[in-house]
């Protein structure tokens, strides 16, 4: 019999439930890999309707971070969820939010994808972290996941600040047992006594950002004092080693059978423990830096703390991959343990990449794309962040570009304005609702010459089909922007309706101004009928 | 005990079941375990990983490290190949030989005698053996059948993970993917007598 107390959790699914124990309110988030488990968790959870607790998906993440500001405003818990890039739409808000402070706790979630499983890059949301000044957490295991959405959520009512709270693939989606612990409730409504701080007007933010600069030394205490920092000893101090979140595990990964010689410290909260940090220099001959993502530990202890010396190394010395992930051989290498010789080994594997679906509307829509362009001999597709990005890939070969979410209409635009014609644009119904409504209205304000296709499956098809914000609306979205009613046209994307579509894309390509053709046809693998 | 298992196949043929299958199981027995999972992009029909690693003591990372897994469980020939370097020396391979095809589909003659350099293996055509079960959905657990014999977790501990499984989805659902594990396992067990 499985243990009622223990859970086998993902990452993503430990912060869900860390989040309610912790009696959070409101759970609001944009789906994106590795981070999307998290609200699809929470809202398969029945103690989530009956605590009234609302986990929404949003039309993008920077409505979410906002909305989730406005939750903690009101004095209560709350959690906002996004991939790594995610935090780039949201950033307006959360260095902001940082500014202003929070009231009741706000974790800013995020899920970063080193080695790109999933993602246009493997940018590090520590970096953001540092930047906005705030604390961050970044856990090692899925029990830590779990007992630090608590401690976190304790974090940033103690320093009324949001505090970024980082995952990376391996832990978002590694599953383990989890210890579940006590469950805390909801807080009450209790908006703020002090309003002016969330007035950001100069005169009222450059008092907030002194503020929070003189802060600095009171959140690294707070790091120093974390149990969750842990400085062990070691017998060989010709090294030490600060390993960071996840990394940890591919350092112990190495010592399985051998106690570990080196005095460490393990890194779970930031900013850096600069006490343990300076201890670890003074014992210790050279210092390896092990975290996961960019280099952000060991560039900052060289570039701020420790110049004059040749000490640290890790990523930028060449000792550690400096791109990917990291994993228990890398490490080895670094430590100059011998690495496991494969016995076996074969060349005979084929690359198997992703590809659209058997059935899939998008793959009707890209053969009257490559129809048009074979009749007209030039296209540009200008495409986006979906499922039908594989059609970049063979046998399709049919967009130009993806670049981030939204990018399609108005870097058609662009390229329209540079003279290039046509000019299409191609995207799905949630990336036109997550950033492609704004685009299209500079379009029409400049009567741009592009021809946008909205490649509608009525839902969010990539991450696992979630919900879209706007289902069925979609062309009323385009007419309340302006796009011309003659100029906006419904097709459904079927072999039967090749050829009548293609007609229809090829007028619209011809029309001067601004033409939209929403491609209907329901996801073949995720849409539930109504 | 320890137990450093690759799984692998193509998506959708059901690799996250097994997976979920020993986790369940590990967690029954009271012994930790981690396991990775794929979600996104390369879930399309993409190629699939999964490593799951089962322990009495404490496991730290999640991932195999290459030479380490003492199993290398596939529901793909061609797949089975692409993680060969994680399997250890004495470990052993328990491969589906019925190919999902794709463009550049190497022959699958040559894919066998590559699976044959492993001495410890049993290659088995699971998709027919799942049929049989009544389902060629269960082709994953007539593979994981086909490697219970080899795992140090133990039957007990299987079972227990696919009734925890399996029993959300039906008595049916049960009952095929308890024959589909039944043959794979009676099939290993016969071609073991015969090395």
């Amino acid at each position: 019999m499985i243990n009622p107390q223990i859970k086998l959790l993902l990452g993503d699914e430990a912060v869900a439930q860390g989040a309610i124990d912790a009696g959070v309110s409101g759970i609001y988030g944009y789906p994106g890999t590795p981070s999307t488990e998290i609200i699809t968790y929470a809202q398969r959870t029945p103690e989530v309707k009956e605590k009234k607790v609302i986990a929404s998906w949003t039309v993008n993440e920077k409505t979410a971070m906002e909305t989730a500001l406005g939750m903690s405003y009101a004095g209560k818990r709350t959690i906002v969820t996004m991939k790594h890039v995610g935090l780039n739409v949201a950033a307006d808000a959360f260095i902001n939010s940082a500014i202003s402070g929070v009231n009741g706790g706000l974790l800013v979630v995020v899920a970063d994808d080193p080695s790109m499983h999933s993602s246009q890059n493997e940018q590090d949301s520590r970096v953001y972290g540092r930047f906005a000044m705030v604390p961050i957490i970044e856990p090692t295991t899925g029990q830590e996941t779990y007992e630090m959405m608590r401690y976190a959520f304790e974090l940033s009512e103690r320093v009324k600040l949001p505090v970024l709270f980082r995952l990376t693939t391996r832990l978002a989606h590694s599953r383990t047992g989890v210890k579940t612990g006590e469950k805390l409730s909801q807080n009450h409504l209790d908006p703020p006594q002090d309003t002016t701080r969330f007035i950001l007007l100069p005169s009222n933010a450059k008092g907030r950002y002194n503020g929070l600069i003189k802060m600095q030394e009171e959140l690294e205490k707070f790091s120093e004092n974390s149990k969750y920092n842990k400085f062990s000893d070691g017998t060989d101090t010709s090294l030490g080693i600060i390993a960071c979140g996840i990394a940890y595990t591919y350092l112990m990964d190495n010592f399985l059978e051998n106690p570990n010689p080196y005095p460490t410290l393990k890194v779970n909260q930031y900013p850096l423990p600069m006490k343990q940090i300076r201890e670890l220099f003074q014992i210790c001959d050279k210092i390896l830096v092990l975290e996961e993502g960019y280099p952000v530990v060991e560039e900052y202890l060289r570039n701020n703390v420790f110049t004059e010396n040749d000490k640290i190394v890790g990523k930028l010395t060449g000792i550690l991959p400096r791109t990917g992930e990291l994993n228990t051989d890398h490490v080895a290498h670094a430590l100059g343990l011998p690495v496991e010789v494969n016995e076996f080994s074969s060349d005979a594997a084929f690359p198997r990449p992703p590809a659209m679906c058997v059935g899939c509307g998008h793959r009707d829509l890209y053969d009257e794309l490559n129809e048009i362009s074979k009749q007209i001999g030039s296209r540009r597709i200008f495409s986006d962040i979906g499922c039908y990005t594989l059609g970049a890939l063979p046998p399709y070969e049919a967009i130009d570009t993806c670049i981030d979410m939204g990018a399609s209409i108005t870097m058609a635009k662009g390229a329209a304005d540079a003279g290039i014609f046509p000019a299409i644009a191609v995207i799905g119904d949630s990336t036109f609702t997550h950033s492609g409504i704004t685009g299209l209205l500079d379009a029409v304000n400049d009567k741009a010459n592009i021809t946008v296709l909205i490649s509608d499956n009525y839902t969010t098809a990539m991450t696992g089909g979630q919900d879209t914000a706007a289902t069925g609306r979609i062309a009323d979205i385009c007419r309340g922007v302006g796009v011309e009613e003659e100029h906006l046209k419904l097709i459904v994307p079927l072999k039967k309706n090749l050829q009548q579509n293609i007609e229809i894309i090829k007028n619209e390509i011809n029309h001067h101004g601004v033409s939209v053709i929403i491609a209907q046809r329901e996801c073949v693998k995720f849409y539930k009928k109504m | 005990m320890h137990d450093n298992i690759i799984l692998a196949g193509v998506g959708g043929q059901g690799i996250l079941s097994i997976s979920a299958v020993l986790a369940l199981g590990a967690l029954s027995k009271n012994l930790y375990v981690k396991q990775s999972e794929v979600h996104g992009m390369s879930q399309r029909g993409g190629a699939v990983l999964s490593h799951i690693r089962i322990s009495d003591s404490e496991i730290q990372s999640v991932l195999i490290p290459n030479g380490k897994a003492n199993a290398l469980i596939s529901v793909e020939p061609m797949e089975t190949l692409r993680y060969f370097s994680y399997l250890s020396k004495d470990g052993y391979l328990i491969s589906n030989t019925d190919p999902y095809e794709s463009d550049n589909y190497p022959e699958i003659e040559k894919i066998i005698s590559e699976l044959n350099k492993v001495p410890n293996r049993i290659l088995l055509d699971a998709g027919k053996l799942a049929l049989r079960a009544g389902n060629k959905k269960s082709a994953n657990m007539v593979v994981l059948g086909a490697a219970s014999p080899f795992l140090n977790l133990g039957e007990e501990a299987i079972l227990e993970g696919m009734m925890a499984f399996f029993t959300p989805k039906g008595e049916r659902t049960v009952s095929i993917n308890m024959d589909a594990y039944k043959f794979g396992k009676e099939i290993a067990l016969e071609m073991m007598q015969k090395k």
